[in-house]
């Protein structure tokens, strides 16, 4: 793991490079699995990106389902709906298909980000539970709002989404959610953020703009999120705001939970894990999901501070092993 | 070097302080002395920036501060060592020292000044991969004013460092300010409860009692004040 961190760019190039095999040989790989992997991608992304927010800058939010609902529905919306307005749009070859859907992720991710930051004012002035309950009221008034405009679908949601969404963005966009948020809380500037978390008070009286920080923490996982989103919304052809409820949030929160608050490579690991895993057990039908919280409630009594323990086991700087809080 | 005049902290419609003036000389160690729930903690906040004043106004070197954030104040050289110690907990000592440095570029100044905290407390380097929570209270509060000597500060405000500690430990700390004092000619504001101390190591020092100054003085009429001594010393 410390080798990771100490080698970000070699090790951000060689996912790329991962992503971009995947990509070349997916036509050989089993579509089923692939389809797999594209999701866990996802969730990582995802997970990765909550746990910024969550785990490093110590600010609960319960509405990461919200920013992903408005990267999903803004990136669809330009590649489904434009179309459908604009013929220009409609005769687009592949190859600038893709560069347009590129584009309108980066859109999606871009609005998510707005959001990120109307929602980041409030947590200045609430913490805890009560920031909690703001971020909770964000993602359903982001679900109602979806639901009661029929532009775009209503409760019905948009269907017909073209998919757009390759291994290579999945995996790409994993490795790069990695990359940005676990070399952010390696440089001094991320250190701020854990300082936050830590205490407030001495954070800002050795100069730390906690505001900034906590700002800037829920625009870039909101960034993530509307990413993660788009690529969502083309991967499943069809997006409804039910998909974007409580549940999702609380869903992404798990896997925050799961994976240690404040480690990045254990949320990695809890997200593919927990993917892989709800796949593995449909087998179970009814059983499914019942099994799956019991899953959840046995690992948190066995190991409670999540797969890595909490906090600071990636960083390269900590030469001696940490204990867990 | 730190100049406060009249200024009154409400929470909300509770007037915390009600009219306090304060100066600290350049280079000098001056005290506040008062019971719990005096203000002294609030008003060390407020000149910090970390509580909006209601009225009045602090001058660092003559510049007005009174609007400026408290990432501001600190770039100015103001530094504030939290009561109750306040370190991050969950990172090493070496990292709650580089979050001192926070502000900074200047690498080289940054590593002899780390240098110097290090000289200043042997035991924060030996301990420096440590977690900072894992320490004891004295170390902390060493960690503390360590933290905040980091940001290259020309006035220290330091809020109750006997708070909770050894006595023995108390004595070392305070021999330390002392040092800090003389050998970096830094401007010390020190807040304390354990008057005798805070008495015997200033020059000047301020009695707050609920929100207002009651007296001030020279630390050595302060002590044999018999109203101070009935008051603060036991007699």
């Amino acid at each position: 793991m410390a080798w990771f961190s100490r080698h970000s760019r070699l090790a951000l190039g060689m996912g790329l490079l991962v992503a971009g095999l995947l990509q070349m040989f997916s036509g050989y790989l089993d579509p089923y699995y692939m389809r797999i992997l594209q999701i866990s991608a996802i969730n990582v992304a995802l997970a990765v990106s909550l746990n910024l927010v969550n785990g490093y800058t110590g600010q609960f939010s319960l509405g990461h389902a919200g920013f992903m609902a408005v990267g999903s529905y803004t990136a669809a919306g330009l590649t489904k709906l434009l179309p459908e307005a604009v013929p220009f749009f409609a005769e687009l070859q592949p190859a600038s298909q893709q560069i347009w859907f590129l584009i309108a992720t980066l859109l999606g991710g871009c609005a998510a980000a707005v959001c990120g930051f109307v929602v980041g004012i409030p947590s200045l002035r609430l913490r805890g539970d009560y920031l909690a309950i703001v971020t909770l009221g964000f993602g359903e008034i982001i679900r109602v709002i979806l639901q009661s405009n029929d532009t775009l679908g209503g409760a019905r949601g948009l269907n017909g989404i073209p998919r757009l969404t390759t291994p290579f963005a999945c995996v790409a966009l994993a490795v790069i959610s990695i990359y940005i948020c676990g070399t952010l809380v390696q440089s001094t500037y991320g250190l701020g953020f854990l300082a936050t978390r830590d205490d407030e008070i001495a954070a800002e009286s050795v100069g730390v703009n906690t505001t900034r920080c906590k700002v800037n923490a829920f625009v870039v996982g909101a960034f993530l999120a509307g990413l993660a989103g788009s690529l969502n919304a083309h991967l499943l052809t069809t997006i409804n705001p039910s998909h974007f409820g409580f549940l999702k949030s609380v869903e992404i929160v798990v896997l925050v939970i799961l994976g240690g608050m404040g480690s990045t490579y254990g949320v990695v690991i809890a997200a593919v894990v927990m993917t892989v895993g709800l796949e593995q057990l449909r087998a179970l039908n009814d059983w499914r999901m019942v099994i799956y919280s019991l899953m959840i409630i046995l690992f948190m009594l066995v190991r409670p501070q999540g797969v890595m323990g909490t906090l600071g086991v990636d960083k390269a700087r900590a030469k001696t092993k940490r204990k867990p809080v | 070097m730190l100049d406060v005049a009249n200024i009154k902290v409400k929470y909300g419609q509770i007037e915390a302080l009600h009219d306090v003036s304060i100066s600290v000389p350049e280079g000098k160690i001056v005290t506040l002395i008062g019971a719990n729930g005096a203000g002294k903690t609030t008003l060390l906040r407020s000149l910090s920036g970390l509580l909006p004043l209601s009225n009045g106004k602090v001058e660092l070197h003559g510049e007005d501060i009174t609007r400026e954030k408290p990432h501001r104040r600190v770039a100015r050289g103001l530094a504030h060592v939290p009561e109750g110690r306040m370190v991050f907990a969950n990172l090493s000592i070496a990292e709650n020292l580089e979050m001192g440095a926070f502000l900074r570029k200047d690498k080289d100044g940054i590593s002899k000044d780390l240098a110097y905290v290090y000289e200043l407390f042997p035991r924060l380097e030996e301990r420096k991969r440590q977690q900072a929570g894992t320490l004891s209270g004295g170390e902390q509060q060493m960690l503390a004013i360590g933290r905040a000597l980091m940001s290259a500060p020309q006035c220290l405000m330091l809020d109750e460092p006997s708070l909770g500690i050894a006595p023995i430990l108390t004595r070392i700390i305070f021999d330390k300010i002392v040092e800090i004092n003389q050998e970096r000619k830094l401007t010390i504001l020190l807040v304390e409860q354990n008057v005798n101390l805070a008495l015997e190591i200033s020059s000047f020092g301020y009695v707050i009692e609920t929100g207002n100054i009651l007296f001030e003085g020279s630390s050595q009429d302060l002590r044999n004040d018999p109203r101070v001594r009935e008051a603060y010393m036991g007699g």
